[in-house]
């Protein structure tokens, strides 16, 4: 049986407008991809760049960070230090060969549930048509090693380049 | 070799410059201190011993091997688990060994692109043939063997167990006299030594801390590179645009870099409890960006931004020029090979 690849976006919701918006997405019963993991955030500003990375190492295809509209940010300017630090994010993930599509910022306020709801289907498909971002194995290579004494094999990489 | 009851010393170059053995004799007279307290066992950069004599040793002959340099190949690989089965305590000795530092920027490029470069493509090369080095090579006498070229680099605690680290591009001598004291204290007067997997000479604060020149709140409009401005004596050099990774770098070098109107380059590696430094860089970067208010339409204010983010023309570069193979992501995903093969 062929089985349709699905991808797992993480999503980061601001507490003000975008976990609302997903609370109204769902009273609303609105239908959409259930392909987006929240994580309620008290502002989209909150997201730390270490967030997404870890995501998308430990095994998201994709992260969305979601926050409200430019001018309506519940502490005044949170989102637009989002905004500036998420433009510096995209253009090192392209660096690191990251696909644009794979992490979104998305503004949507407590009454836009439909807007995030599409967001969702649209990153769904995006992500979906990318395939796996698989990190662990198919960019590392399977060994973990990050942080502290994570021991791989043995001059495994030698092995594999001599015998193969 | 002679027998005494000396502590055996071991300092060993994988994949680096040399400048960290260069470091051990910035300690100037006090070196005489070291040769009195150590006996050297393994040193190829000023005594000639051989990975043979090594070989031979019994496990754990050596009391502290400090190593430095990279993973870069399967050689240094193979003297890292030689070097800790033979050490007591293994010492990630420099930025390369304890997170890559500045061969590691090759993660964000592929091993064949380096090759290329180095063996086929600079200028200054005559390669008609388009020779590459080769794992193994038949001639008439027999076979030679040459180390395999990884295409990721790796820090020594990502191939081996590592019982401290000690950072920077050096380390700067007052950190490793320190360093050596506590070690000397614990050989010869049975002091206790720091916890396993401790960061060893440097503190827990950011370079900033450490930096004398004068901070003010920071709005930047443009970022430049050092080679566009001549900084103003005495103000933050970030506050004039030049990108100082001080704030998201462990001090300990005493902020020399800043004092002499360079830019920190971040080589002592992350604070404690942070994972990736050069994450934390770009958050950093990014909220002293000037431009972009809450009353702007939102085309205008991406369009803004982006026009200030377009001054770092290599953020990964920059943000992680000594961390990469330490870093969340440890290499870039390019052509989705890494050299291991693809897991399929």
């Amino acid at each position: 049986m062929n089985k349709q690849f699905e991808p797992v976006i993480v999503g980061f919701l601001c507490n003000w407008c975008s976990y609302r918006a997903a609370d109204l997405a769902g009273t609303a019963r609105i239908h959409y991809a259930p392909n987006m993991r929240p994580i309620r955030v008290m502002c989209s500003g909150r997201v730390d760049p270490q967030f997404v990375l870890k995501a998308l190492r430990e095994g998201a295809d994709g992260v969305m960070i979601a926050g409200c509209h430019p001018g309506e940010c519940h502490y005044v300017e949170g989102n637009i230090k989002t905004l500036r630090r998420f433009i510096l994010l995209k253009k090192m993930l392209a660096q690191l060969g990251i696909e644009d599509e794979r992490v979104q910022l998305i503004w949507a306020s407590a009454s836009e549930g439909i807007i995030l709801a599409e967001a969702v289907n649209r990153m769904t498909e995006q992500i979906r048509a990318l395939g796996p971002l698989n990190w662990q194995e198919k960019v590392l290579g399977g060994g973990n090693g990050h942080g502290h004494p994570a021991v791989i094999e043995p001059a495994q990489e030698a092995e594999e380049v001599l015998y193969d | 070799m002679t027998e005494n009851a000396k502590p055996k010393l071991a300092m060993y170059w994988a994949s680096s410059c040399g400048g960290c053995e260069i470091s051990i004799l910035n300690i100037h007279e006090k070196i005489l201190i070291v040769d009195e307290v150590f006996d050297i066992a393994f040193f190829p950069c000023i005594a000639d011993f051989k990975t043979k004599d090594v070989k031979g040793y019994p496990d754990g002959y050596i009391d502290v091997c400090l190593f430095n340099g990279a993973i870069r190949n399967s050689e240094n690989e193979e003297m890292a688990h030689l070097l800790r089965q033979k050490s007591k305590v293994l010492v990630a000795y420099g930025s390369c060994s304890y997170e890559g530092c500045i061969p590691a920027l090759s993660n964000l490029t592929t091993k064949q692109a380096t090759l290329d470069t180095v063996f086929l493509d600079n200028p200054t090369i005559d390669n008609p043939e388009g020779i590459l080095p080769q794992p193994r090579y038949e001639v008439p006498e027999g076979e030679l063997e040459l180390p395999v070229f990884y295409n990721t680099v790796k820090s020594l605690d990502q191939v081996v167990d590592v019982d401290y680290y000690l950072p920077g591009c050096p380390p700067e001598p007052p950190q490793i006299w320190a360093v050596l004291e506590i070690v000397v204290a614990a050989l010869l007067e049975g002091a206790p030594l720091p916890p396993k997997g401790a960061i060893v000479g440097a503190r827990d604060v950011a370079v900033c801390e450490e930096c004398p020149l004068e901070k003010h709140e920071k709005t930047i409009n443009r970022f430049y590179r050092p080679y566009e401005i001549i900084p103003e004596p005495g103000l933050c050099l970030l506050e004039q645009g030049l990108v100082c990774v001080g704030p998201a770098t462990r001090a300990g070098c005493g902020a020399l870099c800043p004092q002499v109107g360079m830019s920190c380059r971040g080589c002592y590696g992350p604070l404690d409890d942070v994972e990736d430094q050069g994450a934390k860089m770009l958050s950093a970067i990014a909220s002293v960006i000037g431009v972009g208010d809450p009353s702007m339409e939102e085309d205008e204010l991406e369009r803004e931004i982006q026009a200030v983010v377009d001054t770092i023309p290599d953020p990964a570069g920059t943000f992680y020029r000594f961390s990469m193979a330490h870093s969340l992501l440890r290499r870039a995903n390019l052509n989705g090979g890494n050299g291991k093969g693809e897991a399929k």
